[in-house]
């Protein structure tokens, strides 16, 4: 077991765990929005399918296990990256020009990681748990709508544009770079992944973008 | 003195294997009670080091460099050469051999050049086994092209970087010895003295150039692989702190300096722009394969090279030597270019430049092959001249770029100081007046991988290891002259600095010790050199401390090694009274200009020995006694 | 032309450093970058000032001995070069230029611009070879390679250790340096037998010395002057994982 210790470890081993938890949240992040998706099919059928999901409660709990342990995973590795890079950058140079030779997503991912983690928080502090108060009843499309935690708020609305706006920005960058990191880039399989990379950068978090667009600038849902 | 060649007896063929089943050995239980010292780790030290290594010897390797990748074999563009005959154009040993016999214009020996020959393929095997990756072709084998000086392709190549492939792959095989803990080396250190112990080389003196801490190392043998002396010059294709210092304190130790006044110009330089120019840049010679020289007819054209019609180019190459046009050694392509700019027909604002044109093969062959072939080194000409060569053709001008003048050596490749071996271009063997296009890569490796580890054992297995320690007094002795003239250096507080006086040296070694040479000259040299040296040593001004990093001070420390070279080398052109390869005497030419060699009276190995700050050099011949080639005049019409 | 630069100056490694700035008047724009610092040095030296100490060698591109931070890019304001191949007819008369060592831990300041690197030849130290002696190599053509292994080797092999990829990598990464010298091995013949171990190695090697984590930015692809690509990082990505899962 000490290979594994070592691997895990390793600067590399620490860039795959933040590749694979990366792309396994990309991929809850495809089932979220097709959930969320049921919101423009009106309230009886979003009210449904969160029913639906209550009813097989214990699956969801063990898949919020897996998810929240992908998570911690996700947060833990970027954090010890961080911290290593700082130590290995001692002094800054006075002057640096990093925008001709790279590109803004890529030197911030710590910042729009961080700001998505805050919203992670808020989200889960408020709709996510008010909804875990809810047995039955058709109220989980409200409570989405509603004037203090959800789109009917203003403030909400636009933190949570702002968020998904940083998403597609990490993701510009992550997406892609986890599968260097895994080693497939590669002249024959880059541009599939660049073809697939627009779903998740650009695809998915327009997808979450036009919730609170539509729900809370845009007066839809009343 | 008896300069003793040890030349093995026997057919050329069966010299070197002979040698080395009579040579004694050292059982392989007690090398490791052996120490070796290197000192320089470009492509001939970095391959010696680890050789002896592997083979079990305690090997200690002393750089300037911070690591041995830095040493300046990397800047050998076009390729190294073997008698592989991969292409089946009826290459073989004995051509190889008899083309840098020729190529070198007959003066150099017979039974070294042969075995450089012998071992060329063992070094394309070697390289190959290491990974360096060669250029191939499509069926996966490995691609030769042709240079200067041979009608049969066999320069192996790896794109424009054959040199820096070729010391990397020494690197990895030294730092390999440095893992496993047989190589101990010593980065940014810098050779000031050999000590010698009862006759024979036994330590070295050397200062750290980061603290300036000044130490001792004892050895049971000394190993120099220092490269050349053209910085002697100021302008040259060398790196900037290449450097003649330690073979000339090897020569004031009583090591013989033979033929100093052997330097190589080489034809394809990007001419000097402006007066604060600190190097030449090469290009390499492989360019002539695709690019025809040219020179306007008119003297004084100054039209832009395109607007010269076709009929008023003089191809002066392709006119002068149909059979190997452009291709022509390097000696034969500078001094012709020398005297096109002579004659008033240099091109450019100096004038002093040719022109290479790539026009007829971009025609032919299309940009994008030339570009596949040469793109790095257009690249590199259009940073420095801001010149498109793809539109416009090239201009060149020959530059210092090798010396085949070194520390005299024996077969063994020991100096007459015992214990003293000389690898690479740092001792004079194997190319005679001239060396031909991609031979250096071959000699340095050849020596360093398979001689020396073999004749290195026959000196060793006569001596008792560990013999010696630093404690000696001669160590201690030495290392206060080593201060001493650091201290004196820094004393002086003149008005000059280093460059302003290497400058004016290098205005001396061109004007009257440079392609083309005349007594008249020579003397005046021989007058001018020591004033400048007078000058050195009353007006130079080297700021800071010896305890620290000091950049001035080891500038000024190699130049005071220069200024002293540059006078020998003034002495041996002045002594070589015909024209031989590289060394160009006016008085010695035919009626086409071609060099005029003199084989009854100049056959033979000047070697020079030091007698004295105060007392000129006293020179001993070594024969050169040619049983295999017949000396003719070389054509290459 | 005349320019002024603002040099970081710094005695030793024990010392601070700060940034001086001196006026260079009369330069030819045919004139090298490090020619204007060489003018510079002379007329310090005249004025009993140490000049300037910076690493070069070559001054051809090749050696890797040279590198700094000028204004704010690593080798200057062109891709693809060395500092020494940077020529003035790239500033403009007037200009203020900031030059600085290259910063990472695993570089520390020699003096003024000299730094040291002796990190990376200690990384080539864990696995940059393959072992073999000298003598006894198998003819060079028993073994056919491929024109494509051999042009990828090759693109991985003219990396030269300047270190700009390191100078210019927000996280003081050497993940483009090793991976090129991995990258050869892996893809020929003579490679193989070591092939697992030089990658554990070399990685290791690389994290003791105090490198960053290679985060894709790719900015040290855009600064190489080889122009070295980030295909060998990737590379190198699925060697280490395969020799670490790999039974």
């Amino acid at each position: 077991m000490g290979w594994m210790f070592d691997f895990l470890n390793s600067s590399i081993g620490k860039k795959i765990q933040m590749a694979i938890t990366g792309v396994l949240l990309c991929l809850f992040l495809i089932i979220h929005l097709i959930g969320n998706l049921f919101l423009f099919a009106g309230p009886h059928a979003f009210n449904t399918y969160v029913e639906t999901l209550s009813a097989v409660r214990p699956i969801v709990r063990s898949i919020e296990l897996i998810l929240t342990l992908i998570f911690l995973g996700h947060i833990f590795n970027g954090i010890r990256l961080i911290i290593a890079n700082r130590q290995a950058t001692s002094v800054k140079y006075a002057v640096n020009k990093a925008r001709e030779n790279s590109t803004i997503v890529s030197r911030t991912m710590g910042i729009t990681g961080s700001v998505i983690f805050i919203f992670l928080a808020v989200h889960l502090s408020t709709i996510w748990y008010t909804f875990q108060l809810e047995h039955g009843g058709g109220k989980f499309f409200d409570i989405v709508m509603s004037n203090n935690i959800g789109f009917g708020n203003l403030i909400v609305t636009i933190f949570y544009m702002i968020a998904m706006f940083l998403l597609g920005f990490h993701l510009r960058h992550g997406f892609q770079s986890a599968f260097q990191t895994f080693g497939w880039n590669h002249t024959k399989y880059k541009s599939i992944i660049e073809v697939v990379a627009v779903f998740f950068w650009l695809i998915l978090p327009v997808g979450f973008l036009m919730i609170p667009l539509y729900f809370g600038l845009l007066g839809g849902g009343n | 003195m008896k300069l003793e060649s040890k030349i093995p007896k026997g057919p050329l063929s069966e010299k070197w294997t002979s040698h080395k089943f009579n040579m004694k050995l050292v059982n392989p239980a007690n090398k490791r009670k052996y120490k070796v010292l290197v000192v320089g780790t470009g492509l001939a030290g970095a391959s010696a080091a680890s050789t002896l290594a592997e083979l079990g010897y305690q090997v200690e390797a002393f750089s300037y460099h911070e690591s041995p990748r830095r040493a300046h074999s990397i800047a050998a563009q076009g390729g190294i050469n073997a008698a592989k005959n991969y292409p089946g154009d009826g290459d073989s040993i004995y051509r190889l051999f008899y083309d840098t016999i020729k190529g070198g214009d007959y003066r150099s020996r017979e039974a070294n050049v042969y075995r450089l020959a012998e071992v060329s393929n063992n070094i394309i095997d070697q390289c190959v086994a290491q990974g360096i990756p060669f250029a191939r072709d499509y069926g996966g084998l490995l691609d030769n092209r042709s240079f200067g000086g041979a009608q049969v392709s066999r320069t192996f190549y790896a794109r424009g970087q054959t040199g820096q492939q070729l010391l990397l792959g020494a690197y990895s095989s030294l730092i390999r010895q440095m893992n496993t803990g047989k190589v101990k080396f010593h980065p940014r250190t810098e050779l000031q003295d050999i000590v010698m112990i009862d006759g024979e080389a036994k330590g070295i003196i050397i200062r750290d150039l980061v603290t300036g801490e000044i130490s001792s190392h004892a050895g049971d043998a000394v190993v120099l692989a220092t490269g050349g002396y053209g910085n002697v010059f100021f302008l040259s294709t060398n790196a900037m702190a290449s450097n003649g210092s330690a073979a000339y304190r090897a020569y004031k130790k009583g090591a013989l300096f033979a033929n100093p006044c052997f330097t190589q110009i080489h034809p394809t330089c990007i001419p000097v722009a402006s007066g604060f120019q600190s190097k030449l840049t090469l290009m390499s010679e492989s360019l002539r394969n695709d690019g025809r020289i040219w020179v306007p007819k008119k003297k004084g054209d100054n039209r832009a090279p395109l607007d010269i019609p076709e009929d008023e180019r003089d191809y002066y190459l392709e006119r002068l030597y149909p059979a190997f046009g452009n291709l022509v050694p390097r000696d034969v392509a500078s001094r012709r270019a020398k005297e096109m700019c002579d004659k008033g027909h240099g091109v450019g604002s100096t004038k002093l430049a040719v022109y290479l044109d790539f026009a007829d093969v971009i025609q032919r062959n299309g940009k994008n092959w030339v570009a596949d072939k040469y793109g790095n080194l257009f690249d590199m000409y259009e940073e420095i001249t801001g010149e498109n060569p793809y539109k416009t053709p090239m201009r060149i001008f020959p530059a210092v770029h090798y010396t085949m003048g070194g520390l005299w050596v024996d077969y063994n490749l020991m100096s007459n100081l015992p214990g003293l071996y000389v690898l690479g271009e740092a001792n004079f063997s194997d190319h005679g007046a001239n060396r031909l296009g991609a031979s250096a890569l071959m000699q340095g490796l050849a020596d360093g991988y398979f001689i020396l580890p073999y004749t290195i054992a026959d000196y060793l297995a006569r001596t008792k290891a560990g013999k010696v320690n630093t404690s000696l007094p001669e160590f201690g002795k030495s290392e206060n002259a080593v201060k001493e003239n650091i201290r004196k250096l820094l004393s002086v507080n003149g008005k000059q600095t280093v460059d302003e006086i290497h400058k004016k040296l290098g205005q001396i070694m061109w004007e009257k010790v440079g392609m083309a040479r005349n007594k008249a000259d020579l003397e005046n040299a021989i007058v001018e050199i020591p004033k400048l040296r007078k000058e050195f040593w009353a007006d130079v001004r080297v700021p800071g401390s010896e305890d620290t990093m000091n950049t001035e001070l080891e500038k000024a420390g190699r130049l005071a090694d220069f200024l002293d070279m540059a006078e020998l080398m003034a002495r041996d052109a002045l002594m070589r009274n015909e024209s031989c390869g590289g060394h160009f005497r006016e008085e010695f030419q035919t009626e086409e200009n071609e060099a005029m060699r003199n084989d009854d009276e100049f056959t033979f190995v000047a070697a020079w020995e030091h007698t004295g700050d105060d007392s000129p050099p006293q020179m001993h011949k070594e024969d050169l006694v040619f049983e295999n080639v017949q000396l003719t005049t070389r054509s290459y019409k | 032309m005349k320019v002024t630069v603002k040099i970081w100056r710094q005695k030793d490694s024990r010392s601070k450093g700060s940034f001086q700035t001196y006026p260079v008047d009369n330069i030819s724009e045919e004139m090298s970058f490090f020619e204007m610092l060489d003018m510079l040095n002379e007329s310090l030296v005249k004025q009993g000032e140490k000049p300037v100490a910076f690493d070069h060698d070559c001054r051809e591109g090749i050696c890797g001995t040279c590198g700094m931070f000028i204004n704010g890019r690593a080798h200057g304001p062109i891709s693809g070069i060395t500092t020494c191949q940077l020529h003035m007819r790239r500033f403009n008369d007037g200009d203020t230029i900031v030059v600085e060592p290259w910063r990472a831990k695993a570089f520390p300041v020699i003096q003024d611009l000299v730094v040291d690197r002796t990190s990376f030849d200690r990384i080539m130290l864990s696995g940059g070879y393959i072992s073999i002696n000298s003598g006894g190599a198998p003819d060079a053509n028993a073994i056919p390679i491929s024109k494509i292994s051999a042009d990828i080797a090759m693109d991985g092999a003219s990396c030269i250790g300047c270190g700009a990829c390191v100078a210019t990598c927000k996280n003081s990464s050497a993940m483009l340096f090793v991976s090129a010298k991995v990258s050869q091995f892996a893809v020929l013949p003579q490679g193989q037998v070591e092939r697992k171990e030089r990658v554990q190695n070399m990685v290791t090697s690389m994290d003791e010395e105090g490198f960053g984590n290679c985060t894709n930015t790719y900015a040290c692809e855009a600064e190489c002057p080889k122009e070295i690509s980030v295909a060998h990082i990737a590379r190198m990505n699925r060697e280490f994982l395969k020799a670490n899962l790999s039974g």
